[in-house]
């Protein structure tokens, strides 16, 4: 990528025009917003996350985190049972009890998260309320919140939208006569948020935070000067709650890919009056870096034929990644549910052609893709290894999740992850 | 409301989806909601399966729950029959669907599908996984077999001269441990023994399949958490006598091979006398002598870490320090064989429970389940996987039976391979200030990278030894404590403790060398 300006869309005119979806229903083999934890609990290094629900919800969680167990986590379920649901036991009393004893076993939390389930949504266990009680009985040690995470409410990295959003209100309010100030929103890899705060650093744009910060104490500040860049596409109730906290967006395509990354930097650039130069210079390295990485790949992956099923609501920007930086083709795109003036800078960039389909009728979405013969199916786990058992190469959805994937520097390792199948595929001769 | 890291089993639908997954031609549909698909993976990936499990889920949302999620359930039953034309459906609800009380049974009743349905109702508020299995085993072999129950005045004919006796072999199902290897050895041993397999259930049974339980002669058990129920069923209803022993290890085979025979009316000897298990010999080959008395912790579910139990003590030599479970329906079985082990039983489903009693306890092995095994690698103690909840690792690609003789000889691999090796364990304890011999260092054969995930042993024991301090009074004298750190770090938690008891019991104050020598003397082997 050498142009500078912001992408130019492919379809012209019609980039405002809401694009047509297939919209279906049936059922949805996705996760709910619970799975959220499992990169949050990381990230918010001083954070516990506790789950009110079933004996369903502590099963997903570990079953989803599969091998990713190296210390006692920082989340846990206070399982709700019979009796809890028979009205023999106060369940507000058994959560404070459960929060007490969480807490005496590990001091060093800052921050606890209630976080809803099914269970507890459908019973109207108003958590709200229970985090302003116990905020009040653990303060000033610990700062009580609460979000939703169930799958009624929630598809997979909504839990993350969700638990931001709840952090919003917190944020300390900057100062009366701040100086303009960005915020960029979605947990991110510590090292993509360090190369991210160098490219800012050096463009001078700034000061910057980052929401959610790696230790609760690091709290970026919100107001009328801060502007907010997402980092994700799945924050639009993040977003909207820090507006009416004054903040204002800033409307880019995410920075998935060396374009993306570039669109995602310029957004933020021109608002800091970036000379166009300097522009230049600081993003050149990584831009060419990027460029020489995706080469590699491209060989392998242009004109091949992909298909999305829905899942981590990222679909739309790497399906617009891997159409326009490694050429290849798109069959469908599927996402879990649609924001389109949210996703506005994204489907802009999409080809006209491409089915983009919400929801999910699974059985359906699996015939369709039958039919397609693609040459690469990007799924979740539940679907890959019956896929791979047919013949059709997947590639499974969920590691984009956990892998740095946003920036210049890791546009190749991006690549890489849809190349890897083709490759494996390639070499196998039993 | 129980606080809950990790959990031993999930909610009772998957046990019910274990059943469903491991039969063919049965479809179960389930009233639960977006996320709730998660159980799926469980097949695919931990097991590798390469078909979906047979499950269709209505996924409701927040926005159905005032309007119509029964419509919902109609919708996805009548489909998924419709798609998949199964022999028959078994339909339920999970833990959200539950307290919606939507009734899926009277709802699929209502739609008149062409095929038997069969109700579950799995309460997921009290029950787990393990328990769902049996219930929906149970209830499966009533509503097939039932139809060809005899009648009350009918008396079952005496078998023909020159036909087999025949059983069913009941219990494996989907994401066992093991299960699919077990049902190989045990299938071709019964096979030796002039014994014809009728049904094997759940694992690939279909409905049509399960009518014909009752033509067995008996029924043999492997997996009593899972097929109990419904055996106690079948021996109720078609006078089909039990087989309960569960064949793991030489003894328990032969224990089983006598049990079957006499059963069936055939001679064991023949089958006996052939026994291949290569397990006895290598016990007592005089490599082995270096296992004598080690102390090792078993947990898992009752009957794998029963099973373990009897071979660890019998069949290996090993000393059963600690026992557990967290079935709680076999927890009086596990209680008194502990007893006989002269310990006390652990009965819970809390991880950390059993992590604190292992720290406590300072075994020298550990047999469980995956989440010990993670005890394990904090801890700094070698172990070996025995039961369920299981992992990708614990579906190995080549044949690896826990039951019958070859099943012995994988337990004696797999239980020793962790352990430090004869000669290398003297070497350690010889030459201890030799610079590559680290408080860390694993068994060579395993590598580096083995030694690269375990974390120093001395955190959990210097908890362990304060707690003892505090109980005691003892402390520890400087020259002691650094004559203990020249004793080999996977013993060195026993030596300590051994010495604080030791200390405690003689009212000694300050632990000296001669202490901790006189210790070892009166603990000595």
């Amino acid at each position: 990528m050498n142009c500078l300006t912001a992408p130019a869309p492919v379809e012209r005119g019609a980039a405002l025009e809401e694009r047509a979806v297939l919209r279906e229903r049936g059922q949805h083999e996705v996760f709910c917003g619970l799975t959220g934890i499992i990169w949050l609990h990381r990230k918010i290094q001083d954070a516990f996350f506790l789950v009110v629900g079933s004996r369903t919800c502590a099963h997903l969680i570990q079953s989803a985190a599969g091998v990713m167990i190296f210390a006692e986590p920082r989340f846990g379920t206070a399982i709700i049972e019979e009796r809890d649901l028979a009205g023999l036991a106060d369940m507000n009393a058994e959560l404070d009890r459960a929060v007490t004893s969480l807490l005496e076993r590990r001091p060093e939390i800052k921050i606890l998260f209630l976080v809803g389930s099914c269970p507890s949504e459908v019973i109207k266990l108003d958590l709200s309320r229970a985090a302003a009680r116990l905020s009040e009985t653990c303060s000033p040690d610990v700062r009580v919140f609460s979000y939703s995470g169930s799958g009624i409410e929630t598809t997979f990295t909504q839990g993350e939208d969700a638990c931001l959003a709840a952090l919003v209100p917190a944020l300390p309010q900057e100062p009366v006569a701040a100086e303009a100030s960005l915020m960029v929103v979605g947990a991110l890899p510590d090292v993509v948020e360090d190369q991210f705060r160098r490219l800012f650093d050096a463009l001078g744009v700034g000061p910057v935070g980052f929401l959610p910060p790696r230790q609760s104490g690091a709290l970026p500040a919100v107001g009328p000067q801060t502007r907010f860049l997402l980092a994700q596409p799945f924050l639009d109730t993040t977003a909207r709650t820090l507006e009416k906290r004054g903040a204002s967006p800033i409307t880019a395509p995410f920075p998935m890919g060396a374009e993306g990354t570039t669109a995602w930097l310029l957004a933020a650039a021109e608002l800091w009056g970036v000379s166009r130069e300097r522009f230049e210079d600081v993003t050149a390295p990584g831009r060419e870096r990027a460029k020489r990485a995706l080469q590699r790949h491209r060989e392998r992956l242009a004109g091949k034929r992909v298909f999305f099923f829905p899942d981590s609501q990222l679909e739309i920007p790497l399906a617009r990644f891997l159409a326009r930086e490694l050429e290849m083709e798109l069959v469908e795109v599927g996402t879990p549910y649609l924001r389109q003036d949210h996703m506005a800078p994204e489907l802009a960039l999409l080809p006209p052609d491409v089915v983009v389909s919400e929801g999910q009728h699974v059985d359906k979405q699996i015939e369709r893709c039958r039919e397609a013969r693609p040459d690469l199916v990007v799924c979740g786990l539940g679907l890959a290894n019956p896929f791979e058992a047919e013949g059709i190469t997947t590639k499974w959805s969920i590691e984009l999740v956990f892998s740095p994937i946003h920036g210049y520097e890791q546009a190749g390792d991006l690549a890489e992850l849809f190349a890897r199948p083709l490759d494996r595929r390639s070499r196998l001769e039993v | 409301m129980q606080l809950t890291v990790w959990t031993y089993e999930g909610p009772p639908h998957v046990g019910a989806m274990r059943v469903a997954t491991a039969m063919e031609g049965l479809h179960y549909v389930l009233h639960a909601p977006q996320g709730d698909t998660y159980a799926d993976l469980l097949f695919t990936m931990i097991e590798r399966r390469s078909k979906r499990p047979p499950v269709t889920y209505t996924t409701f949302q927040a926005r159905d729950l005032g309007s119509d999620t029964a419509g919902l359930f109609k919708t996805a039953a009548r489909e998924a029959y419709e798609r998949f034309q199964p022999q028959a459906m078994i339909v339920g609800a999970s833990c959200t669907a539950e307290l919606l009380q939507d009734d899926p049974g009277g709802l699929a009743r209502a739609i008149g599908l062409p095929v038997p349905v069969i109700p579950l109702e799995l309460p997921s508020y009290q029950k787990k996984e393990n328990w769902g299995a049996a219930e929906t085993f149970y209830q499966l072999v009533r509503a097939f077999a039932g139809s060809a129950a005899p009648r009350p005045d009918a008396v079952s004919g005496a078998r023909e001269p020159g036909v087999r006796p025949s059983c069913n072999i009941l219990g494996p199902t989907a994401l066992g441990f093991r299960h699919r290897d077990d049902v190989r050895e045990i299938a071709a041993l019964l096979d030796r023994l002039g014994i014809e397999v009728n049904v094997i259930a759940p694992m690939g049974a279909t409905p049509a399949d399960l009518v014909r339980l009752g033509e067995a002669d008996f029924n043999v058990v492997l997996y009593p958490e899972i097929a109990d129920v419904a055996a106690q069923w079948l021996k109720r209803t078609f006078k089909q006598p039990l087989v309960k022993t569960v064949p793991i290890g030489v003894g328990a085979t032969r224990d089983f091979i006598n049990e079957v025979a006499e059963v069936a009316n055939v001679d064991p000897a023949p089958t006996l006398d052939d026994a291949p298990s290569r397990l006895p010999w290598y016990s007592r080959s005089v490599d082995s002598t270096y296992l004598t008395g080690k102390r090792v912790f078993i947990f898992g579910d009752a009957t794998h870490a029963l099973a373990a139990a009897r071979v660890a003590s019998e069949e290996l030599g090993f000393e059963v320090a600690g026992l557990g479970t967290y079935s709680r329906e076999f927890a009086r079985d596990v209680r008194q064989a502990a007893s006989s082990y002269g310990i006390e039983a652990l009965i819970t489903e809390d991880y950390l429970e059993v992590e604190a009693r292992v720290a406590e306890l300072q075994p020298e092995l550990i047999l469980g389940t995956q989440m010990e095994r993670h005890i394990a690698k904090r801890l700094g103690i070698p172990c070996a996987v025995i039961s369920a909840p299981t992992h990708v690792q614990d579906y190995p690609a080549r044949t690896s039976p826990q039951m019958g003789f070859e099943g012995a000889n994988v337990l004696f691999d797999t239980w020793v391979h962790p352990l430090m090796m004869g000669l290398e364990e003297h070497l350690l304890g010889m030459f201890r200030e030799d610079f590559e011999f680290r408080d860390e260092a694993a068994p060579s054969h395993l590598g580096t990278s083995h030694k690269a995930a375990e974390i120093k042993v001395e955190a959990p024991v210097a908890v362990a030894s304060e707690a003892a301090v505090a109980d005691a009074g003892a402390s520890w004298d400087p020259d002691a404590e650094q004559e203990l750190r020249k004793i080999p770090f996977f013993v060195r938690g026993k030596a300590r403790r051994n010495t604080e008891r030791f200390a405690c019991e003689q009212g000694v104050a300050v632990i000296t060398v001669e202490t901790l020598y006189d210790a070892k003397a009166h603990f000595g082997r």
